[in-house]
């Protein structure tokens, strides 16, 4: 986290003497920002005010310093109390009164001490460790009998987001999602993301991942090459997609097909709507994806960029999947913890193409990874902004489009 | 008729220093002290109409001479004061058995809560200003509120010779204020104009403020000051008070003059 806080109670006169706004002031010429969370004014001339503030500093040094100064105006830090837990009553079940988390920065106070919850994520539990020195989030399906989990909502502290330094379009600190406005910029923001991402991340540097994750409509618009050429130039670090996706990039280099349609002519070609099939068949022949690669019989596209640059990828299955293909995860709790489980590390999401696999990732993913979602229907974006993620951006486009723009900004040339 | 609680100053002297003007070396003439004390009572009594109350001084307390740190009080209900330096916390005891002897309910703050009584709590009729950080604590406010029921307005006493707001700040019986501005901040400064208008706030030149002008005891028209301050006598003759001056030197090698030696008792 990259700033401390506490929450200080000012009462009293605080309004016609002007020592709210004196400590605010105070709070703000040192450096601290404040949060006003709650001004309760005196009915009366003669009833008193409470307002209630959040005070944040970039260290907990300038912090001590802050609440140093405004403590003789009469701001008293709160009595806080430890976060409450309760033992999970049996496996998969949380305690009745479990406490929810959202995709904000969280904290909770175990034994008098602010610890940030690790692997913050959307509608999940708290786990805390029996040592009482760290907390986790927690799926519902994954818990133990007997696990504790926080309850209640004392102790606990969701902290809004920061905005970002960059100077770019995920900076604007607002979800915006429209089909109207012109593509060009945003994308270049992307891109330019993309390119520092590149970099830090054959530095080493952590949290410097991108993701895709993308529906097979890349394949079928012609995006293929697009992707496959981010791929292979060092772009995307990890994969998330259905069987189709996988089954219609090996599809197009078996037979030059997407569905049945060549995709070079554009036209549907006969008996094309088997050769799906028959590149699912083959490759479950062959065992995997990779040994199908490795062996010379998938050449290239997505898939075979992937397995060559190692490229983490997690394909989830749904009910209407043909095959599926081998390394499809066909239980959707189990695709659901091996899709989070890639997520640590990623400092940029894409979700294109796939109202499933966006809404999905966008709920795996804390609020303050930047999420960039394209798809020709508004209801997918949407969506996604309406979690309430600042650093979402909606992009109401076609799948290919945007991939063949982005990697030119990139530098490809088709 | 007003009724003033004081404390004849047979032990006063300088045993210690807590504030700016207080210096061991600057030795207090006792018999001139005695002398400049009988004036005042003599001008509270006789000239002011006050009825006094003498509470009866203790060896080795030479401050109990200010009674205006006795506490508040408001018709029969008294809050004694919780002194912030050691020497004069153990003051507390005898205000407070003064008050119960004299059958006032006596409220009492929590013990870390540090507030020195009408040395830091003054008001009109309608609003009470409250004097903090130097001696008072703000935090005592809210609660000396609730037990009076009264709006009290916290301001900030920035200037250490200015140590309680008595000494810079005193509302007088026509509504109109006596005070020194530059003793509290632009946030005091601002919140006092909101509650007094212009046209009723007289400022007291910086040379009179420091000769303690403020400290000044208004009973009715008639207003009881410091000796040497012409310019303050003039601002309150203009208002159509009476003002009295009264040489108090020797008390202000302890830091306190007319108002710190009295308290308003009714």
């Amino acid at each position: 986290m990259t700033h401390e806080q506490e929450t200080v109670v000012l009462r009293g006169h605080i309004i016609d003497s002007l020592i709210l706004a004196k400590v605010l002031d105070t709070i703000s010429m040192m450096g601290g920002t404040f949060d006003l969370q709650e001004v309760a004014i005196g009915k009366t001339r003669e009833e008193t005010s409470r307002a209630r503030i959040v005070v944040r500093a970039p260290s907990a040094k300038l912090l001590a310093e802050i609440l140093h100064a405004i403590q003789p105006h009469g701001a008293s830090v709160e009595r806080e109390l430890d976060c409450q837990a309760e033992a999970a009553p049996a496996d998969g079940v949380f305690p009745e009164q479990f406490y929810a988390t959202t995709h904000l920065p969280t904290q909770v106070r175990l034994q008098g001490r602010w610890v940030d919850v690790e692997r913050m994520e959307m509608d999940l539990g708290i786990q805390i460790d029996a040592g009482k020195t760290g907390a986790r989030t927690v799926p519902m399906g994954e818990v133990k009998r007997g696990d504790w989990i926080v309850t209640g909502r004392t102790g606990i502290r969701v902290i809004p987001l920061q905005r970002p330094q960059e100077r770019d379009v995920f900076s604007f600190m607002e979800s915006r999602v429209s089909a109207e406005r012109p593509h060009g910029h945003i994308i270049a923001d992307v891109a330019k993301r993309m390119w520092s991402l590149r970099d830090r991340h054959r530095q080493g540097q952590e949290g410097c991942k991108v993701l895709l994750a993308g529906g097979p409509a890349i394949i079928h618009a012609g995006g293929r090459e697009a992707l496959t050429w981010l791929i292979e130039a060092g772009f995307i670090h990890v994969l998330f997609c259905g069987n189709a996706l996988a089954a219609h990039d090996m599809e197009a280099d078996l037979y030059g097909t997407s569905l049945g349609y060549g995709l070079s002519a554009g036209r549907a070609v006969p008996r094309g709507h088997e050769h799906h099939l028959r590149t699912i068949n083959r490759i479950r022949a062959i065992g995997s994806i990779a040994a199908a690669v490795e062996s010379g019989v998938i050449k290239q596209g997505v898939m075979a960029a992937c397995v060559r640059h190692h490229v983490e990828v997690v394909m989830a299955g749904t009910i209407r999947d043909d095959g599926p293909l081998p390394g499809v995860i066909t239980d959707s709790v189990a695709a659901q913890a091996a899709m989070r489980a890639a997520i640590p590390g990623v400092g940029l999401a894409l979700l294109v193409a796939s109202t499933l696999h966006a809404v999905a990732t966008g709920n795996l993913l804390p609020a303050a990874i930047p999420t960039v979602c394209v798809d020709v229907n508004p209801a997918v974006p949407t969506k996604l902004a309406d979690r309430g993620s600042f650093q979402a951006v909606g992009l109401v486009m076609d799948a290919a489009s945007f991939l063949r723009e982005l990697a030119r900004e990139l530098g490809w040339t088709p | 008729m007003s009724r003033l609680l004081v404390c004849p100053p047979d032990y006063f002297r300088i045993d210690y220093e807590i504030n700016p003007w207080m210096r061991r070396v600057n030795e207090v003439d006792p018999e001139r002290a005695v002398r400049q004390w009988h004036h005042l009572m003599t001008v509270l009594e006789h000239d002011v109409g006050a009825a006094l109350e003498r509470m009866k001084p203790v060896p080795g307390l030479p401050d109990l001479v200010f009674t205006a740190n006795a506490g508040v009080v408001v018709g029969r209900k008294a809050v004694t004061s919780r002194f912030r330096h050691p020497e004069r916390q153990r003051e507390e005891a005898h205000f407070e058995a003064w008050f119960r002897e004299n059958g006032y309910e006596v409220m009492t703050l929590e013990e870390d809560l540090y507030f020195e009584g009408a040395g830091d709590l003054l008001g009109f009729s309608d609003v009470w200003f409250g004097g903090y950080k130097q001696r008072s604590e703000i935090r005592a406010y809210p609660r000396l509120s609730e037990l009076f029921g009264r709006e009290i307005i916290p301001v900030e006493l920035v200037d250490s010779r200015f140590y309680h707001l008595d000494t810079c700040f005193c509302p007088l019986s026509g509504g109109e204020l006596l005070y020194y501005p530059p003793a509290f901040d632009r946030y005091g400064q601002t919140a006092i104009a909101e509650r007094v208008g212009p046209e009723r706030r007289l400022v007291v030149p910086e040379e009179e403020a420091l000769m303690f002008a403020c400290n000044a005891v208004c009973v009715g028209k008639h207003v009881v000051l410091p000796a040497g301050c012409p310019e303050t006598m003039r601002l309150l003759e203009a208002r159509g008070y009476q003002s009295h001056p009264v040489p108090l030197d020797e008390f202000m090698k302890s830091g306190g003059s007319a108002k710190c030696l009295t308290l308003a008792l009714d």
